[in-house]
């Protein structure tokens, strides 16, 4: 291009050189950035027996983060719920996801930046289910996903799809409260889910769903999580809406930058 | 009549062809009448054609898959390549549909093409019908030709309803059971009318056969014949054309069918299929293996009819509760008919509006120059108002969708969406008519004074003014060349009574023309062109070029004067 | 209509040919007078036998581009087969569809093209012939119509053309009662369910039964009579009355009338799961706020009070199961339900 053989106002530097310069900056700082706060999600089964330090560690932890909503023995105050009889793996869910410590008021606790190490929250969970017996956290064996995938859909769309969509995108439920996307949810935490029934999300104990149940559950989806649709980009699995909405913005924004083009003078 | 019988052989194959087929079904004629129709070239006039063209894709397609699909409801198991589904019980229905989507080459991708194809095609219709509107395209003699489009409109909305409900599964089942309960809710016949729809108890084992027949036979027929209609009548009033220099209700100015309309039109049939094609390549579209087979207890989140109907599931929606009343040992189901009723009589008004129209201005002259919307405020402000009442309807049925997405309240945003639906239809008039009028005050100031350069002058004797460029003959005709109306009074009939049709009528010319702006006259122009000062000269009028010469700047750049 | 007057004068029609009344249409005498067509603008191509010869290549390069597409997709369909991998599946739609858009916009692209830089842009006007016909035209129309009419005698001879009008209206009737065998009289299949007095509660779809001690505070269970899952015909019709939510309250929120009152067992109440506006299934249970919502419109119900509807469209509580509970514990339910269940109907 004639312009980049131009010498600008007498400058040794080459015109783009500040572009490139602004872009080598950002994808630096960016990728860095990105590296160094990426969560790594590991399945860690927690060691059935919980050693006396691991639960004296978790009772400092509890005092010092959750006490002041929790009361000081987990008896439960205005602000939250008792936590006696919640059993490890609720506690498990709700710190390694993010959601406790809980924040803010709102219609439902939020994901957010998971706060504690896996040792943190593993010797929380051994506090909290010293104070009385409640659901284990899952094994290895309980969360493989080697079930039985069809039996897995079925039971997922008849007890879950109502509220986390057919394949796991996500749900509305009343006054702001919401079932999440469960596309990035570990096998863990969706079997502890189940287990404890976080929230407004019901309670499914191993009579409702047993534990095979929940792990042909844990199997579809997982096979829907490693599986990209043979259709190509899914569009959020949202169904017909975001369908019609890429038919109107996109289709047809389209198609009309060509009738224009179509249509116009050429030169 | 042909004198000797063409005995030449050294014609060629193109000469032989066209004399064999003049002679048995007089092509010659058909060529001379139309080969040379004139159409004029916008970008606006080929959403009706982007409609058109979905159409052949759609039946393209839908015969493919007509080869593959089984419309039988009898349960089987499954045992093809989809993992998650193998074992499972469905219908022979949903299993060729699985067979179809992973077991057919090129199955998947036809499916897809179908179904986008499907979209596109209401809403390319939708669109067209939008653009015939606000430009007034309905007029005389095109009255019949709206009420035919949009018999097109309503029959594809049921093509697509028919279509996706075919392949029984739990998504469009679903759609399948509102519909059920709706019909239920119907006075005095809607059980009866269940049970014939159905067979018996829904959802039985009849319907999806019974939709298959509508959906590949009846619907495409009656799609197919009134587009015929569709097109015989706009071969014979000719297609419309926007004001502008030359163009008159007499005439019609464009280019001819052959050959520039036949590679322009018939290229474009390629570009919106290839869009088609393109986008069905690489976008999933009902994955109907993410459903499962319809069962009536399991229910997706995020359960919305295809983007068609939505209007319709969003008047469900936004009804609002405790509207059944139990009276006299009967129910009316007030939740359902309402919404029927407010969906039902939208369509019927957008069917009705050009016969209300014409009543209302008496005009009974031919149209066939558009109208720029901004130069009929009223019904550009109107057909604004019910977008947005379309829209809102259409917004409705997404509530839940917004809600997670956004992070609202889904109740919220429900409520948010009653009020709009009511308001919004108001506000949207309003404030569309006022941008109309301001509009057709801008062009008027423009056809007057030209446009502002930006180049400020100093006059000898000191005044200040800005330079403005006059536009040409050619842009100042498209400015003013618009029809104007004017409100009429109630004038009493024979017997001397001024009736209450009269008052009505009366008072809708008033509603619809008493804020107008008039077209600028030849007189009004040369009275402000004597406003301007000397200085400021005029430049000279165009001369017409020909072929070979340069091609002229289309704006005369106003003669800088010459500071004195 | 005495409103037809147009504002300017009888010959104030600008195409006297098209002789309509102009109705409120007004019609300046001072109208800014039409410059005709604009002069042609020349295109490049026009002017320069090289901007021809590269457009002409353009094109015939848009057209080559669509034969190798139109290859390269036949080829795809050969060298992507389908196996049980569905990652074989996108490949084969995806490179398929790529081949044949790239067939389909090389013609489409190159005929445009073809039209907007070779073929002639200059404007040409075709007058418009009156829809209507001429004089002479309707004149003779006129005359056949009175032709046909006096050599048939249709308007003179009353008899004849009255019974033709009730002859034509009454053949098609015939038809209407060819749909009469579409569907069962449905009777009062929509009143009964097939629950019946000691029908056990069975958890969906596996038909196992569920003991009161199984359902926790908290929990819900999709609930199916059983018998249901062996069910030879008919499974997904009765499914669609008899679906039931199992959910247990804490006795002391339930606000339960007194003919009620034995319906539920220790807090555990069943309720059917169609919805009560279009028969969705209200499948949604909210375990801290006890409410049931419907995921298609949004209907919301309150378990605590009997499900009555608390938000939404529909209008009728959700119908009760009343249960108990049998000697080995299980539950079961003690009749079917007292009212129909599912959306509303006239003769309900």
């Amino acid at each position: 291009m004639a312009f980049m053989k131009r010498n600008l106002n007498g400058s040794r530097r080459h015109p783009m050189a500040a572009i490139l310069v602004i872009a080598a900056g950002l994808a630096v700082s960016g990728g860095g950035y990105a590296a160094a706060t990426a969560a790594v999600e590991t399945v860690k089964p927690v060691s059935a027996a919980a050693s006396a330090a691991q639960v004296d560690e978790g009772h400092k932890l509890f005092l010092a983060n959750c006490a002041s909503c929790h009361g000081k023995n987990a008896e439960g105050t205005a602000n939250a719920p008792s936590l006696i009889g919640v059993g490890a793996a609720a506690v498990s869910f709700q710190v390694e996801t993010g959601r406790m410590p809980g924040q803010a008021s709102g219609p439902q606790l939020m994901v957010k930046e998971v706060q504690f190490t896996t040792e943190e929250s593993d010797a929380l969970a051994a506090y909290v289910a010293s104070l009385a017996p409640g659901p284990a956290v899952p094994t290895e064996a309980q969360l493989a996903p080697n079930g039985d995938a069809t039996r897995g859909g079925e039971l997922f769309r008849i007890n879950c799809a109502m509220c986390h969509n057919a394949v796991g995108a996500g749900g509305a439920l009343t006054q702001g409260k919401y079932a999440p996307a469960l596309t990035k949810t570990s096998a863990e935490h969706i079997y502890e889910a189940m287990l404890t029934g976080p929230q407004n999300m019901p309670v499914f104990n191993d009579a409702n769903l047993t534990p095979t149940d929940k792990k042909d559950i844990i199997t579809y989806l997982t096979y829907v999580q490693t599986h990209q649709s043979a259709g190509g980009y899914e569009l959020g699995n949202l169904g017909p809406v975001v369908e019609g909405l890429f038919i109107w913005i996109f289709a047809l924004g389209f198609i009309i930058a060509i009738t224009i083009w179509l249509g116009a003078k050429s030169n | 009549m042909s004198t000797a019988v063409n005995t030449q052989k050294k014609g060629g194959f193109l000469a032989g062809t066209a004399n064999y087929l003049d002679e048995r079904v007089g092509v010659a004629g058909i060529l001379k009448e139309f080969g040379r129709k004139i159409f004029p070239d916008h970008w606006s006039f080929m959403l009706g054609e982007v409609a058109l063209y979905s159409f052949f894709v759609l039946l393209l397609s839908g015969t493919f898959l007509t080869f593959f699909f089984q419309p039988a409801m009898t349960p089987v198991i499954y045992d093809g390549v989809y993992g998650p589904l193998k074992g499972a019980e469905m219908s022979i229905a949903y299993a060729s549909t699985l067979d179809i989507s992973f077991e057919v080459r090129g199955g998947l991708l036809m499916r897809q093409v179908h179904h986008w194809a499907a979209l596109l095609f209401v809403a390319a219709a939708g669109l067209h019908m939008l653009r015939v509107f606000f430009t007034g395209a309905f007029r005389k003699p095109r009255e019949i030709n709206w009420v035919v489009g949009f018999m097109l409109f309503v029959l594809g909305m049921a093509a697509g309803f028919t279509g996706y409900s075919l392949p029984d599964d739990l998504l469009s089942g679903n759609g399948l059971r509102i519909i059920d309960g709706m019909i239920k809710g119907l006075p005095v016949i809607g059980a009866y009318t269940s049970s014939l729809l159905f067979g018996g108890e829904f959802p039985g084992e009849q319907i999806v056969a019974r939709l298959y027949g509508l959906h590949i036979l009846l619907v495409p027929a009656l799609i197919l014949i009134f587009i015929v209609i569709h097109l015989f009548m706009v071969v014979i009033h000719k297609h419309t054309h926007y004001s502008g220099p030359g163009r008159k209700d007499s005439n019609v100015v464009g280019y001819p069918l052959m050959p520039v309309y036949v590679a322009k039109a018939g290229g474009f049939f390629f570009i919106v299929f290839g869009v088609i094609m393109l986008i069905a390549a690489t976008f999933t579209i009902n994955p109907v293996w993410n459903y499962g087979g319809y069962d009536p207890s399991p229910v997706s989140a995020g359960t919305q009819p295809d983007w068609y109907i939505g209007f319709l599931d969003g008047a469900l929606r936004l009804a609002p509760t405790h509207l059944e009343v139990h009276a006299g040992g009967v129910t009316w189901a007030w939740n359902i008919l309402l919404p029927m009723i407010v969906g039902v009589g939208f369509l019927v008004v957008v069917a009705l509006y050009p016969f209300l129209e014409a009543w209302v201005t008496g005009d009974k002259r031919e149209h066939h120059v558009l109208d720029r919307p901004r130069n009929a405020p009223t019904r550009t402000a109107i057909g604004a108002a019910g977008v947005t009442f379309y829209a809102a309807l259409w917004a409705g049925a997404s509530t839940d969708l917004i809600a997670t997405n956004f992070l609202m309240s889904m109740n919220n945003v429900l409520t948010s969406i009653q009020i709009i639906l009511i308001v919004g239809p108001i506000v949207a008039y309003i404030i569309t008519k006022r941008v109309c009028l301001s509009l057709q005050r801008k062009d008027r100031e423009i056809a007057l004074h030209g446009r502002e350069t930006g180049r400020i002058i100093r006059m000898p004797h000191g005044e200040y003014i800005e330079v403005h460029e006059p536009l040409d003959a050619f842009e100042q005709y498209k400015l003013v060349d618009f029809k104007d109306y004017q409100p009429t009074l109630a004038r009493p009939n024979a017997q001397g009574k001024i009736t209450l049709r009269a008052r009505l009528r009366a008072g809708l010319s008033r509603f619809y023309f008493e804020d107008r702006i008039a077209p600028v006259t030849q007189t009004e122009l040369d009275a402000a062109h004597h406003d301007h000062a000397p200085a400021v000269t005029e430049a000279p009028k165009k001369k017409a070029v020909t072929a070979a010469k340069k091609p002229a700047a289309k704006k005369p750049a106003a003669k800088k004067p010459a500071a004195k | 209509m005495s409103d037809s007057k147009s504002i300017a004068s009888a010959k104030g029609s600008q195409e006297p040919e098209h002789d309509y009344a102009t109705g409120l249409a007004v019609i300046a005498p001072d109208k800014v007078a039409d410059p005709g067509l604009e002069p042609h603008r020349v295109r490049m191509t026009d002017k320069s036998v090289k901007h021809e010869k590269t457009a002409a290549r353009q094109v015939a390069f848009l057209f080559l581009a669509s034969v190798v597409g139109s290859i390269f997709s036949i080829y795809a369909y050969f060298a992507f087969p389908l196996s049980d991998d569905l990652g074989t599946v996108r490949n084969n739609t995806l490179f398929m569809g790529l081949g044949i858009t790239l067939g389909l916009f090389g013609i489409g692209i190159g005929a445009v093209h073809w039209a907007k830089t070779l073929m002639p842009d200059a404007e040409i006007a075709e007058e418009r012939h009156q829809t209507r016909g001429s004089e002479e035209v309707r004149a003779r129309a006129v005359e056949i119509i009175k032709l046909a009419d006096s050599e048939s005698g249709f308007s003179r001879r009353k008899l004849i053309r009255r019974s033709l009008y009730g002859a034509l209206a009454l053949f098609p009737i015939p038809a209407i009662f060819f749909f009469g065998d579409l569907g069962p009289n449905p009777k009062d299949t929509l009143r009964h369910t097939m629950w019946k007095a000691g029908t056990r509660l069975t958890k969906d779809p596996s038909g196992l039964p569920i003991k009161a001690s199984d359902v926790t505070l908290g929990s819900v269970f999709h609930v199916i009579p059983e018998g249901l899952s062996e069910l030879e015909h008919h499974k997904l019709e009765e499914k669609a009355k008899a679906a039931v939510l199992l959910v247990r309250l804490d006795p002391s929120e339930l606000k339960e009338s007194a003919e009620r009152k034995s319906w539920s067992y220790d807090g555990i109440v069943a309720y059917s799961k169609i919805c009560t506006h279009v028969g969705c299934p209200v499948a949604l249970y909210e375990q801290h706020t006890h409410h049931l919502l419907c995921p298609c419109h949004q209907s919301t119900f309150d378990v605590t009070d009997e499900c009555k509807v608390v938000f939404g469209p529909a209008s009728r509580p959700l119908p009760q199961l009343p249960i108990a509970v049998d000697a080995e514990g299980y539950l079961i339910a003690q009749s079917d339900f007292t009212e129909p269940v599912g959306p509303s109907f006239w003769e309900r």
